[in-house]
């Protein structure tokens, strides 16, 4: 079913956003999964390297330059659709880190073990916090960092902080 | 009696820029606004906003109702009347309005009318229970006073109210047990209904409430699918246990004034609701009565602040202020909104403004 009908966006809808194979092998990325063209350009405004596509029209959908992208992740906390992420493969030998935004309390604390939720809000394993920026930049939204399964990094998107329900 | 020579009624964000950009004119300026605070819905908007970044996008909406009040603060020339409803206009040009029980009329050259919009209801059995409330109310709960309203929500809407709203409930440690909706497509930003999912939140398209039930408030709610032609699908009911309902369901123009007035209305179904036929400084059929924001066609808060700043640029012009830049200004904010409302999301209100434009 379609994006407009469930929330959710396809494998097809992902697989645009993508960055590639070679790409992530080098870390830390940002993809974003926006899919409609909104009046919206903070995104933009927000990347210090000039890696997404200038809003010249607001209603354009953004798009990463991945060779510029070093994925900092200062667009995560900026996104007012909270549709940004960083992927990092290179985090160990097993494990990869998705970086999201994360706007609710209580806040988990780095080496806490969340249970990490796939885009329908189902947990698919369990991931540990390795990163939190929630100071005066990031504004409430905070930027928490999650180690799952390299193989997960695509499906990871949110956690549960208290682990499984 | 009270004299100025712009009064602006609504202190929303459409209220509030007119009275900026007039004010920041010259122009001596009355605000009055119906409740003890200004800022409308905006202070309760705790989402950053979309937008341009030159119009506060990114920003959430109550730090922008708390920058447009500081703004306000410091125009000596703007008087901001609060608790105070305008109530009536009459053929000689006085507003009538209600301060501490008192009536106070008040003499304007111009007016611009900014009241913003009231929230639909929807018509289902037992719909009058205690524990179902318009997501604004919800809203007001939760993000002025504190207040939590229930345990387990159903969400009745997915446009954009319904699906911030619902996020904001699980914000707050409610349950939001789902989001249904009568449209075959969920009508907000995809980007706010995908917030929601990876919550766990289920959103239900084409489907719809048929009844409430408890005894002395809401303990259950019996949706059911519809048809392509929006009809009720007989067998496909199903009993969801809450305590809450929360109706997203839209909104009317708040148009009593504009009545009052004698202002052209025209019924446009992409607006929302009746709306009053202006010309592009959006002044009415009725000389020297300018509308503003919601009350004009329901849109969103941008929006309002750029026909809000519209119409106090143009308001001001024509009682002298602001001779030696009005088209520079004019065409920055024309441009602005046009820049919003040019995207697919944008379609419904184009089509709509394109039924009431009129020469005054």
């Amino acid at each position: 079913m379609m994006l407009k009908v469930t929330g959710i966006p396809t494998k097809e809808d992902l697989e645009a956003k993508m960055p590639s194979t070679e790409r992530m092998a080098k870390g830390p990325v940002a993809m974003i999964e926006c899919f409609q063209n909104i009046p919206c350009d903070p995104c933009y405004h927000s990347c210090k390297r000039g890696a997404i596509t200038e809003l010249v029209d607001i209603n354009t959908i953004p798009e990463v330059d991945f060779d510029k992208c070093t994925g900092c992740g200062l667009c995560v906390t900026k996104c007012p659709g909270l549709a940004i992420f960083i992927l990092d493969q290179n985090y160990d030998e097993e494990f990869g880190v998705v970086k999201m935004p994360y706007e609710f309390l209580p806040r988990p604390v780095v080496g806490e073990e969340v249970a990490a939720l796939d885009r329908e809000g189902k947990e698919v394993c369990t991931g540990k916090v390795v990163e939190i920026r929630d100071g005066k930049a990031q504004d409430h939204t905070a930027l928490v960092g999650v180690a799952v399964p390299k193989e997960l990094l695509m499906t990871v998107r949110n956690i549960r902080v208290g682990g499984s329900k | 009696m009270k004299s100025t020579e712009i009064l602006v009624i609504g202190g929303g964000p459409a209220g509030l820029a007119a009275a900026i950009r007039a004010g920041e004119t010259g122009a001596k300026v009355i605000l009055v606004e119906r409740d003890s605070f200004l800022g409308g819905q905006l202070i309760k908007q705790t989402h950053r906003f979309f937008g341009s970044m030159r119009e506060h996008a990114g920003t959430r909406g109550f730090y922008i109702a708390d920058d447009l009040k500081e703004k306000i603060k410091e125009l000596e020339n703007v008087e901001v009347m609060l608790s105070t409803t305008a109530m009536g206009y009459y053929e000689d040009g006085i507003i009538t309005v209600l301060q501490d029980e008192k009536i106070v009329k008040i003499k304007a050259s111009k007016i611009i009318i900014a009241t913003g919009a009231h929230e639909k209801f929807l018509p289902f059995t037992n719909n009058d229970l205690p524990g179902i409330y318009g997501a604004g109310a919800i809203q007001t709960l939760m993000n002025v006073y504190g207040i939590v309203p229930g345990k387990r929500v159903l969400m009745i809407g997915a446009g954009n109210i319904g699906l911030i709203v619902s996020y904001q409930l699980m914000q707050a440690g409610v349950e939001v047990v789902g989001i249904i909706e009568a449209a075959p497509q969920i009508g907000g930003y995809l980007v706010h209904a995908s917030k929601v999912r990876r919550l766990g939140v289920p959103i239900l398209t084409r489907h719809t409430i048929k009844s409430a039930h408890g005894t002395d408030c809401i303990e259950k709610a019996v949706i059911c699918q519809l048809d392509e032609k929006w009809q009720q699908i007989p067998g496909t009911e199903r009993e969801m246990e809450i305590d809450t309902i929360c109706l997203a369901v839209g909104l009317s123009p708040l148009t009593e004034l504009l009545w009052h007035a004698g202002c052209d209305m025209v019924y446009v179904p992409e607006l929302s609701g009746h709306v009053p036929v202006r010309n592009e400084n959006l002044e009415t059929s009725v000389p020297d009565i300018y509308v503003a924001g919601d009350v004009a066609g329901v849109e969103e808060a941008t929006a309002a602040i750029l026909e809000g700043e519209l119409t106090g640029v143009n308001a001001a012009f024509t009682l002298g202020y602001g001779q030696e830049d009005l088209i520079e200004k004019r065409n920055q904010i024309i441009d602005n909104l046009e820049g919003l409302r040019s995207g697919p999301v944008g379609e419904k209100i184009r089509a709509g403004l394109s039924k009431v434009r009129g020469d005054a």
